[in-house]
């Protein structure tokens, strides 16, 4: 493939701590836009968040309604697959433990679902106790839509597919159901840390 | 970043399916699984600035075909193309 934006790519900075580093990434200052198809522009008035699947009863707020949940500010480091790393990027947003409140579920995986179609899967303990929210605030202005606004998962501990832009909602499921990335290629888990990028690494 | 530089045609994928189907496939027609509409390849949308490429049917946007590449592998999923018509290369 010859053809490499600059916005892919990112600017290359050295690392000034390497312990926050995963390894095979570098640091970027600017924020690159990742897309894999049209940027959705969902009105607010049409937005809403649901948890849906494994659940006695679908759970869905408004966006009006998802605004008065409350809300955590949290600072946390972001890593891309496509091997950049971006420290202290803050986020506002509502922990998805907020979300699961008073849900009474077996089951032990997710499927995040987005405008324009997009999925990821993840084990739901990854997605609970402080450790993932659903943000829609990206250093204290609203989160634009070439980032995943109005909303999107933030899920930091884990390679950056797995946030989900411009997302609608989480589907609980009793196995593990690959998404968009993990159904061709990419790792059903994707620990930065044990340089989990590809099925089989 | 405009939206509209995140979208480039599948004229930009040309070197990467030539190394695939060892023709050259521009020129090629796919049938989209989803709405049927038949698009020259060299005229599709594509994703490039993702963790693989992306090939969108630009009549309804359903995923042609996804791309990924790495550690010496590549993932090739063409479920969203009912069909793919190109030049016979021992014609």
């Amino acid at each position: 493939m010859g053809f490499i934006s600059r916005g892919f790519k990112g600017r290359r900075e050295p690392a000034a701590d390497s312990s926050r580093l995963p390894p095979g990434q570098y640091l970027v200052r600017d924020f690159p836009v990742l897309s894999a198809g049209p940027t959705p522009h969902t009105p607010l008035a049409e937005w809403s968040f649901t948890i849906t699947g494994a659940v006695d009863a679908d759970k869905t707020w408004s966006w009006e309604e998802f605004r008065k949940l409350p809300s955590e500010t949290v600072t946390k480091d972001i890593h891309c697959v496509t091997k950049w790393t971006k420290l202290d990027t803050s986020w506002t947003g509502v922990a998805v433990s907020t979300l699961l409140e008073g849900i009474d579920t077996s089951a032990d995986y997710v499927v995040a679902f987005s405008d324009g179609g997009y999925t990821t899967n993840l084990p739901l303990e990854d997605l609970v106790d402080g450790k993932a929210w659903v943000a829609y605030e990206f250093d204290g202005r609203p989160l634009e839509p070439e980032h995943g606004g109005p909303a999107r998962l933030l899920v930091p501990h884990l390679y950056f597919w797995k946030s989900a832009k411009w997302v609608r909602g989480l589907s609980l499921r009793n196995e593990d159901e690959p998404g968009f990335w993990e159904s061709n290629g990419y790792h059903l888990y994707g620990d930065p840390w044990r340089e989990q990028r590809y099925w089989g690494d | 970043m405009l939206e509209s530089e995140l979208k480039v045609d599948g004229n930009a994928i040309g070197g990467l399916l030539r190394e695939f189907f060892t023709v050259e496939m521009t020129a090629a027609e796919s049938t989209c699984a989803g709405c049927g509409k038949v698009h020259v390849v060299g005229r599709v949308d594509v994703y490039m600035n993702a963790p693989g490429v992306v090939v969108r049917c630009p009549s309804c946007t359903n995923v042609l075909m996804r791309v990924v590449r790495g550690g010496g592998r590549v993932w090739l999923d063409l479920s969203g193309m009912r069909c793919i018509e190109f030049t016979d290369p021992e014609a």
